[in-house]
């Protein structure tokens, strides 16, 4: 251990606050006016100034580890598109006394119990705009307003059941809150995962240190979601816009953390009124859906007609009442900042008692007195567009800052309010605290915004003991957000006294009960089915390609009989082969990370790494390879790589349902293949040397040596390859897998007789295994490559529409 | 005026379709002293699986219909018989443009008649340059904001070509108006376009136009047509008048109301789904046969 070999107060031991100064003006949660450390931070600061020289950088390195294994990753976007980026954690937590902590906490639950009720009265009797408190005109255009949500009361009684609320701390150590978040406020799951990189960071502190842990709050809120089931047999899952979207790796984890099923709305339907997922076992009913889609694109018959990410028939059955969203469709109008300019007045309307915690002070410019305070205060404040969702920090070019446009727009300020008075609101510069951060060895105090979330739970809003902290990337408090720079920490609330550990797991002493393994929705079996077959179509490219360069070495040039009889055979799947990796099976290994990105919760990190080397590998040699002896030997590297993606899935892949849709996919590509492969190459117009080619193709020439001991003829050939149920490259063991397979699920679907598929899968079997090599000629095998495929057919329609 | 109205749409697959799901604006509206709905009845073949029957945010009768497949043809057909009241203003009681603001500011409340609904951008009516000089070249800060809406109707019903074959029905907006032409839907757009750009509050009207014969020619059946025209808020005192530019003329008898919404978006006729692989038929038969 490096820190015995060292004693404390020796030149090896760096001081982590040498030079730490917070700017003036501003608070800070590490030291207070005079330079002292808060009370809060002692214990840490104290562990931290213990460590020898170049600790933290290992521990550091340990959390940024952990987090990559995960697979934890933002999405950056530019001009040219977007980047997956690491994920930006700064290492030192925000920590927050447990005493402050709790006026925190209620000042935001009346916040909660303010918006519901703003909610309720804006979906419904509306007397906030009959009694002037809010104008008609902003509630009328605002875009997430919904009129058709107009009048449906939520069948939980509530609105809102998961929010948070960006809160930030002003220069005289008041906390102001900067904005509500409504609509699916994410950040959640990347708080849990921020606590788990910070904590294995400084793992010998953390769990002696006091700190809040987060699990109870999600197993309250998990409860919660169960609770407002209508049933016990409808289920719960998370809605997700998909994996386009900049958190879907959030949405997964989540709905990993949580155990609930994650869905697309195309995996919805919605049938007499209830909502239905599509799984292979046909449809289950679900009741309550956490949606992380904005409500605008939930149902494109009422709603948002472009969009393609929702369900049809939704809004329907939210009328009869037979499903739950969280938070109910329209929450987003909550999140306009000029309802800000409101909510002040309106709490002490609906209250009768002031805000607990001021938010960010602000004006409409639709209204006279408001406007002209604005144009004569605009130096010292944002002014923006008062429809807007975004946080005040998040200045986009139709905003003025300090009196000046932030955009490209010229002219006078003054004029641009006057003219747009009614589009705009002007709110108090935002000044945040700095927290410490570490950067280039040592702390930097850095601007820091907290995100808070609160949930809904039987006992009432419970609020998340932490949160999900924004750190700037420098002094700038716009600079903030993660798209510009910034950077992400964990809170840590600290108790004085031991805190209580808890886990997802139920406390209660009943007999463990196995869960059942859940429903698959049809279209996540359709994305294992396919990343099946473009996984197994990937593999046969790579062993003709490495059979074509390995004879091409050989022979010099590409001109023999083989040789052009292959490049013939290989002209119909589109493979050119002069480039070195055919842009054929780059397409082939991108739709199979496509299709395994689709099921991203049901994937193994190792799986989906592995599948990603594999991919980028191929795409950087496919820039440098010559054809011959370098092609071949790049072929075998991505073999190798393949065949370790082959190996985790058949080693390490739990045999749920949505294995056995990857293996068929598996199955009717292999089998397909050879059958083709072998019509093509046992032709008895096919040049001398072609069942070599097969043989060695399918990876069975030992096998073929040991079996037979003589030379390949055309029946040895069709006996290994075709009908052998020995050799897993063979056609039939291949079907003998499809019928097994199918055989499970049939037994496990509500079919009574035998389905069509099983008859087709039973028959087809059949009919090759009583075959002789001489009965499969060309033609037989032709033919029965077109039966595969119809039976691939067969499998979508029954299972996978 | 008593009328018998009869819609058929008829929409033919190829390959049968397998289902779909569909929201339906046809019933004409049921308004105390502006039209009475007699009777109404609106089929749907073959019958519909779900049905539900609702009255949306603006107060138009919405029906919601899914059917599952395969069915090789689908049909709505409505039948009903209205008396429309209305009857063409005869003062002009609406305040100067230039007070019209303070009317709307003073008016609390965003039930479906609120003029704050029809003020800003909607699905289909977006902001436009372009279209806010054109309105402006047309009328000035002084005159009622009735003659306001009256002027641009004309003008616009001088400028635009009506064209049939020229827009579909999901050309935007600026695309019509740069080329001057298009039908009802257009025309419009481009009038509600215009008017919110003065701030009048202006929204769209769907719903069915008696067509009158040529003298001494006998009424064509099923050649009726489906129509649209403007709302537009002039103050508390006249409240919503309603014009139609493809015809120049303010709207009285001869127009019967299905709903009331801020573009065509909100009162569509026909929204829906249906999974269908193939090609796709589609017919409209509407008679308007007044009961003299």
């Amino acid at each position: 251990m490096p820190n015995r070999l060292n004693k404390p107060g020796q030149a090896q031991y760096a001081d982590p606050l040498a030079g730490y100064a917070p700017p003036a003006g501003v608070a800070d949660e590490l030291m207070d006016a005079s330079g002292n450390v808060r009370p809060v931070w002692q214990n840490f600061i104290k562990f931290l100034t213990a460590l020898p020289a170049g600790d933290i950088e290992r521990r550091i390195a340990r959390g940024d580890q952990y987090l990559r294994d995960a697979g934890v990753f933002f999405r950056q976007y530019g001009q040219t598109g977007s980047v997956d980026r690491a994920w930006p954690l700064s290492s030192i937590p925000v920590l927050i006394a447990e005493s402050e902590w709790n006026g925190i906490t209620t000042a935001l639950v009346q916040r909660a119990e303010l918006l519901e009720a703003v909610m309720a009265d804006l979906y419904g009797p509306n007397t906030l705009v009959a009694s002037g408190q809010l104008p008609p005109a902003l509630i009328a255009n605002s875009s997430e307003w919904l009129r058709p949500l107009v009048g449906v009361k939520p069948a939980s009684g509530h609105f809102l059941q998961f929010i948070a609320f960006e809160i930030g701390r002003g220069p005289n150590g008041q906390w102001w809150v900067l904005g509500d978040r409504t609509q699916a406020p994410s950040g959640s799951g990347f708080a849990l995962e921020n606590r788990v990189a910070t904590a294995r960071m400084f793992t010998d502190f953390y769990s002696k240190a006091n700190v809040h842990r987060l699990a109870g709050f999600f197993r309250a809120f998990r409860d919660e979601l169960q609770g407002m089931r209508q049933d016990g047999s409808s289920g719960v899952a998370v809605l997700t816009p998909g994996p386009l979207n900049d958190t879907y790796y959030e949405h997964a984890y989540i709905a990993r953390y949580l155990g609930f099923m994650l869905l697309e709305g195309e995996d919805l339907t919605v049938q007499d009124g209830k909502v239905q997922v599509r799984t292979v076992g046909g449809l289950r009913p679900v009741s309550v859906l956490w949606r992380r889609l904005d409500s605008a694109f939930a149902d494109p018959l009422e709603l948002n007609e472009e969009s393609s990410l929702g369900t049809p028939g939704l809004l329907n059955a939210l009328r009869s009442g037979t499903v739950s969203l969280v938070n109910a469709l329209g929450s987003g109008v909550l999140e306009m900042r000029a309802l800000l300019a409101f909510l002040p007045r309106i709490c002490r309307s609906l209250r009768g008692e002031p805000l607990a915690m001021p938010n960010v002070a602000t004006w409409w410019c639709g209204q006279e007195k408001e406007r002209n305070y604005v144009i004569a205060n605009a130096k010292r404040m944002l002014i923006s567009p008062a429809l807007s969702t975004k946080l005040p920090f998040d200045v986009d070019a139709q905003s003025a800052l300090g009196g000046t446009f932030r955009g490209e727009a010229t002219g006078s300020v003054e004029d641009w309010i006057k003219t747009n008075a009614q589009t705009l609101v002007g709110q108090e510069a935002v000044t945040l605290s700095t927290t410490p951060a570490y950067i280039d060895g040592r702390m930097q105090p850095r601007p820091v915004s907290i995100r808070v979330f609160l949930a809904r739970t039987a006992s009432g809003w419970q609020v998340m003991p932490g949160g999900y902290a924004r750190i700037g990337k420098t002094q700038d408090a716009t600079a903030i957000a993660m798209q510009q720079g910034g950077s992400v920490a964990d809170v840590w609330v600290v108790s004085e006294h031991p805190v209580e550990t808890v886990t997802m797991l139920p406390a209660s002493s009943a007999p463990y009960v196995r869960p059942d393994s859940g429903a698959l929705p049809s279209r996540a079996a359709d994305n294992l089915f396919w990343l099946g077959r473009y996984i197994e179509r990937a593999e046969g490219y790579m062993r003709l390609l490495r059979a074509y360069h390995i004879r091409l070495e050989e022979s010099g040039t590409p001109d023999t009989p083989l040789l052009k009889y292959l490049e013939t055979y290989l002209k119909p799947y589109k493979i050119d082969l002069d480039e070195g990796v055919p842009e054929t099976l780059l397409h082939c290994l991108s739709s199979a990370v496509r299709s395994a990105s689709k099921v991203r919760d049901r994937f193994s990190i190792d799986g989906w790494m592995a599948l990603n080397d594999l991919t980028k590998s191929a795409r950087r040699m496919a820039e440098m390879l010559v054809p011959g002896d370098d092609s071949a030997r790049a072929m075998g590297v991505l073999l190798r790589k393949i065949t370790g993606f082959s190996g985790l899935v058949h080693e390490n892949m739990y045999r749920f349902l949505g294995w056995r849709f990857l293996i068929i996919g598996r199955s009717i590509e292999r089998a397909a293949a050879m059958a083709m492969a072998l019509a093509s190459m046992a032709d008895k117009d096919a040049p001398e040397n072609a069942l070599d080619l097969v043989v060695d193709v399918a990876d069975s020439s030992m096998s073929h040596r040991r079996r037979y001991s003589v030379s390949t003829s055309r029946d040895t050939v069709i006996d290994l390859l075709a009908l052998d149920v020995m050799n897993p490259r063979s056609v039939l063991y291949q079907l003998t897998e499809i019928r097994d397979h199918v055989h499970f699920l049939s037994e496990n679907s509500a079919y009574g007789p035998m389905s069509p598929l099983s008859k087709a899968t039973l028959a087809l079997h059949t009919d090759l295994a009583i075959k002789t090599p001489e009965a499969l000629d060309t033609k037989a095998l032709l033919d029965l490559a077109k039966r595969i495929e119809q039976l691939s057919n067969l499998f979508t329609e029954s299972y996978l529409k | 005026m008593f009328y018998d109205i009869k819609l058929t749409l008829k929409y033919k697959y190829k390959p049968a379709a397998l289902g779909g799901r569909h929201i339906l604006r046809l019933m004409p509206a049921d308004i105390e002293a502006e039209q009475r709905l007699v009777a109404g009845l609106l089929e749907v073949s073959p019958r519909a699986d779900e049905r539900v029957d609702r009255v949306d945010f603006f107060g138009t009768q919405t029906t919601y219909t899914t059917c599952g497949g395969p069915n090789p043809a689908l049909s709505f057909t409505l039948t009903a018989r209205v008396n429309r009241l209305a009857s063409i203003p005869s003062f002009d009681m609406s305040p100067p443009l230039s007070a019209l603001g303070d009317e709307i500011r003073h008016y609390k409340g965003i039930d479906a008649r609120a003029p704050h609904h029809f003020l800003g951008v909607s699905p289909l009516v977006p902001k436009s340059q372009a279209v806010a000089d054109y309105a402006r070249g047309i009328v000035s800060s002084q005159m009622t904001s009735q003659e306001a809406v009256s002027r641009i109707t004309m003008a616009l019903n001088n400028d635009m070509k009506f064209d049939p074959d020229a827009t579909e029905v999901d050309t935007p907006m600026d695309e019509a108006f740069e080329n001057r032409h298009g039908v009802c839907q257009d025309f419009s757009h481009i009038m509600i376009c215009c008017l919110r750009s003065l701030g009048i509050p202006a929204g769209y009207v769907s719903g069915f136009l008696r067509t009158v014969p040529p003298p001494g020619k006998p009424r064509l059946e099923g050649a009726d047509a489906m129509h649209a025209w403007v709302q537009a808020w002039c103050g508390f005192e006249a409240g919503w008048v309603e014009f139609d530019p493809t015809n120049a003329t303010l709207v009285g008898q001869d127009h019967i109301v299905i709903g009331r919404g801020r573009d065509y978006s909100d009162v569509a006729p026909i929204k829906g789904i249906f999974r269908a692989a193939g090609s796709q038929e589609t017919s409209q038969a509407v008679d308007v046969i007044p009961l003299l």
